[in-house]
């Protein structure tokens, strides 16, 4: 099917990874998960600044309520997810930094009784700068993993002209579906939503980009922005399933040719990528007036019912885990994300946060790392066109410079590489290694 | 939940499973296509060489192993240089001097560079240049497909008069394709070494880019000299040294960039060996030859990274 020339020629690239795609919850609806009885709630949720408790222990809060914030831009205020008290803080190691944060600890009182959402008479007649103001207040950051606030993902640099709006739904990570359920479930407000980033933008063309292998949201995205009367710079890219199509700048490079400057993002380019997580939480915000409380987050592998679930933040894992008829085989191993980007969680305490797409409970792949034999695997996939052995090889000869004249900085850690390569050896962690370090330095000079 | 025992690892957190095992295992199946081929024409003989060659290959890698103090991994990779030397040798050749080839290609041209990986020139080939050296009559003699049949009687290979060249003789290019002709055991037929070789192509395990710009450039250049380019093509070992050697990992260039410049190079080599060097045989020395060039080649062939603007710092 193809409406009025709005889904263009299918896209694919030779670089990547296929990866055994296992959405085991593909077809699965999403379901709301049982509301926590504490939450526990990190301050720092986003890559900019954490914010400063609003509230202090013994407060009472409704849903929805602003717990956390901060006067610098680049920063996301924090909510309660949902109604109660709250009973203390704690500290809660987040795994992609590796930091320790604060979180506090909400206590429910069963209720789950919202603050008053004060959604616009007519979400038509808004500024972008009241656009702006409500999706910083309503705490949302881009979902697609690197938790970058959504404002100012939308605010580019005055001298900066967005050409082009990609919508991100493409979900390149196996097993997860969140984004695919989202689609296909809240269609109408992901596109809401697009239609007020294009608001906010004014984007000579916005592109949908969604994988092959969700045929049915694409079928479905095409049929609702003829029922939605869209304009018509609205078109859906079709790209062939392979991993990591789905990152910013493949996405950029494969829709439009442009190449991301090393080390800039792709607004350096004229263009801006935002999730369809995000794009629908943008409708929420603006439109309903809603903070960014919940999220759907897919929790599958070796679970007895894997599912797709409507999560509030705070949730800890392990009542996720147990609500999904708990862990099945030989499972050992929980990872938050997807697998191939994601981390291992070992603290089930740990809760849901803005940034958490999945849960996946999996055997761990065994690591026996043999000498490089040169076989060009890891440079073939490399979408960054590196050359992961020699990035490796310096590294792990200390010889870190060369890594940086090897142009390390490209590569976003995506796991291609390693996914490749026969001799097993675990080329991201050298990358990582040699990256800390240089960064070390740098701070250092 | 509490029982089990849980591993934070690293991402990714999947594996795509073709390891370096595997991969070495799958080329020693292709290679049973030109082996069947050897066995086919030259019966016992075949089976015995290529035997002795394996046996060995993988009895000096176990003890060089141990000497090293490192773990014996059977990664058929051993297997896969006893095969490929066996393959290259003469049907006729002493069994001691294949002990004597095999012990070199692993002791010397692999582990004591450092093993797998590590090795600058191609195993099977080394050995065979040091049999060549070590062992001139042997190595060239030569003789009909005999099959089981007990008498071997000798003869010329269609490389060994090298007025040959000349000869635009179709007659001749059917024994060759299909291997019926005088030489070595696994380097006659071009029709099972092609099958052993898209059989490779086909599992992504070997890039087309080798094979098929070496034999393009040796018949273009035999072509520009006046000469029988499907000749070139199917005498001599080009076919096996095309798919299964030149192509081998460790010794070949890491980019595309320099595995284009490496086979090109490859062609003009072979052919100009073949031509002025008085040596029948040019695809064995252009290999070494070129495996010796490989890590410059790869200095001068790294690829141009996503988002290069401008070259801000040098590389390496
Ligand atoms: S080097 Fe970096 S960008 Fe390239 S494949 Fe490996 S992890 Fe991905
Ligand atoms: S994929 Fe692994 S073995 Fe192959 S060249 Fe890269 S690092 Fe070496």
């Amino acid at each position: 099917m193809n409406i009025l020339g709005i889904r263009l020629k299918k896209k694919g690239t030779p670089y990547g990874v296929k990866v055994p795609e296992n959405k085991l919850t593909a077809k699965k609806q999403i379901e709301r998960a049982p509301l926590p009885e504490k939450a526990i709630l990190p301050l720092h949720q986003n890559i900019g600044a954490p914010c400063e408790a609003v509230v202090k222990r013994g407060d009472k809060v409704l849903t929805g309520q602003k717990i956390g914030d901060s006067d610098k831009f680049v920063n996301a205020p924090v909510h309660a997810t949902i109604s109660g008290e709250i009973s203390g803080t704690t500290m809660v190691v987040n795994p992609p930094t590796a930091q320790l944060v604060e979180a506090l600890i909400v206590t429910s009182d069963g209720a789950d009784e919202w603050i008053k959402l004060e959604p616009p008479k007519n979400p038509e007649d808004l500024s972008v700068k009241e656009i702006l103001a409500r999706v910083r207040d309503a705490g949302l950051v881009g979902l697609g993993g690197a938790a970058f606030p959504t404002h100012v993902k939308l605010s580019p640099p005055k001298d900066t002209k967005i050409d082009t709006v990609i919508l991100n739904g493409c979900e390149c990570e196996p097993y997860i579906t969140s984004d695919h359920r989202v689609m296909l479930e809240y269609g109408e407000k992901v596109l809401s939503g697009l239609n007020i980033i294009n608001k906010v933008l004014s984007p000579d063309n916005i592109y949908i980009a969604i994988e092959d292998n969700k045929e049915d949201a694409i079928d479905y995205m095409e049929e609702l922005i003829v029922a939605m009367g869209l304009k018509d710079n609205f078109k859906i890219v079709p790209l062939k399933s392979k991993y990591p199509m789905g990152a910013e700048k493949i996405l950029t490079k494969m829709i439009l040719g442009r190449e991301v400057p090393i080390g800039g993002l792709p607004l350096h380019v004229g263009v801006v990528v935002h999730n369809v997580s995000t794009a629908k939480a943008i409708h929420d915000a603006v439109v309903e007036g809603k903070p960014f409380v919940e999220r759907v987050v897919t929790v599958t592998g070796a679970v007895k019912n894997p599912k797709n679930l409507l999560v509030r933040f705070g949730t800890p894992l392990r009542s996720l885990i147990d609500y999904c008829g708990g862990i099945e085989g030989n499972a050992n191993e929980v990872v938050l994300g997807g697998p191939m980007m994601g981390f291992s969680q070992f603290d089930f305490d740990f809760p849901v946060i803005k940034g958490t797409n999945g849960i996946i409970i999996k055997e761990s792949i065994p690591i026996n790392e043999q000498d490089c034999i040169s076989c060009s695997k890891c440079i073939e996939v490399c979408p960054m066109y590196l050359m992961p052995t020699l990035l490796a090889r310096y590294a792990k000869a200390g010889r870190y410079d060369e890594c940086k004249g090897a142009y390390i900085d490209d590569c976003f850690e995506c796991g291609a590489c390693a996914y490749a390569c026969p001799a097993n050896i675990p080329l991201v962690q050298y990358i990582k290694v040699a990256k800390r370090e240089l960064a070390k330095r740098a701070v250092k000079k | 939940m509490s029982e089990r025992k849980f591993l934070v690892s690293p991402g990714p957190h999947l594996w795509g499973g073709l390891s370096v095992s595997k991969i070495m295992y799958l080329v020693v199946l292709a290679l049973m296509f030109p082996t069947g081929a050897g066995i086919y024409f030259f019966g016992y003989r075949a089976i015995s060489v290529i035997g002795v060659s394996v046996g060995t290959c993988l009895l000096t890698e176990y003890v060089c192993k141990k000497i090293r103090g490192q773990p014996f991994i059977m990664d058929w990779s051993a297997v896969v240089t006893g095969v490929l030397l066996g393959l290259i040798l003469p049907p006729t050749i002493p069994l001691w001097m294949v002990a004597i080839g095999a012990m070199f290609a692993i002791g010397i041209v692999k582990e004591a560079f450092g093993g797998l990986g590590h090795n600058i020139f191609n195993p099977a080939l080394g050995a065979r240049a040091f049999m060549s050296a070590s062992f001139s009559v042997p190595m060239t003699t030569w003789v009909k497909p005999m099959g089981f049949a007990a008498d071997a009687v000798t003869s010329a290979t269609p490389l060994s008069g090298v007025s040959n060249w000349q000869q635009f003789d179709p007659s001749a290019y059917q024994a060759m394709f299909f291997g019926n002709t005088a030489g070595s055991l696994g380097e006659t037929s071009a029709l099972l070494i092609l099958i052993g070789g898209i059989l490779l192509l086909a599992r992504g395990i070997i890039n087309w880019r080798i094979p098929a710009i070496y034999i393009g450039v040796v018949a273009l250049m035999s072509l520009a000299l006046g000469q029988d380019p499907v000749f070139h093509i199917l005498a001599g070992g080009l076919m096996l040294g095309a798919f299964f050697m030149a192509t081998d990992y460790v010794t070949s260039p890491l980019t595309n960039r320099g595995k284009i410049i490496f086979s090109v190079a490859l062609g003009v080599l072979t052919v100009m060996i073949r031509q002025f060097g008085g040596m029948p045989e040019g695809v064995c020395y252009s290999i070494l030859f070129m495996n010796a060039f490989t890590p410059l080649i790869d200095r001068f062939t790294k690829v141009r990274p996503y988002g290069l603007v401008k070259r801000v710092e040098s590389a390496g």
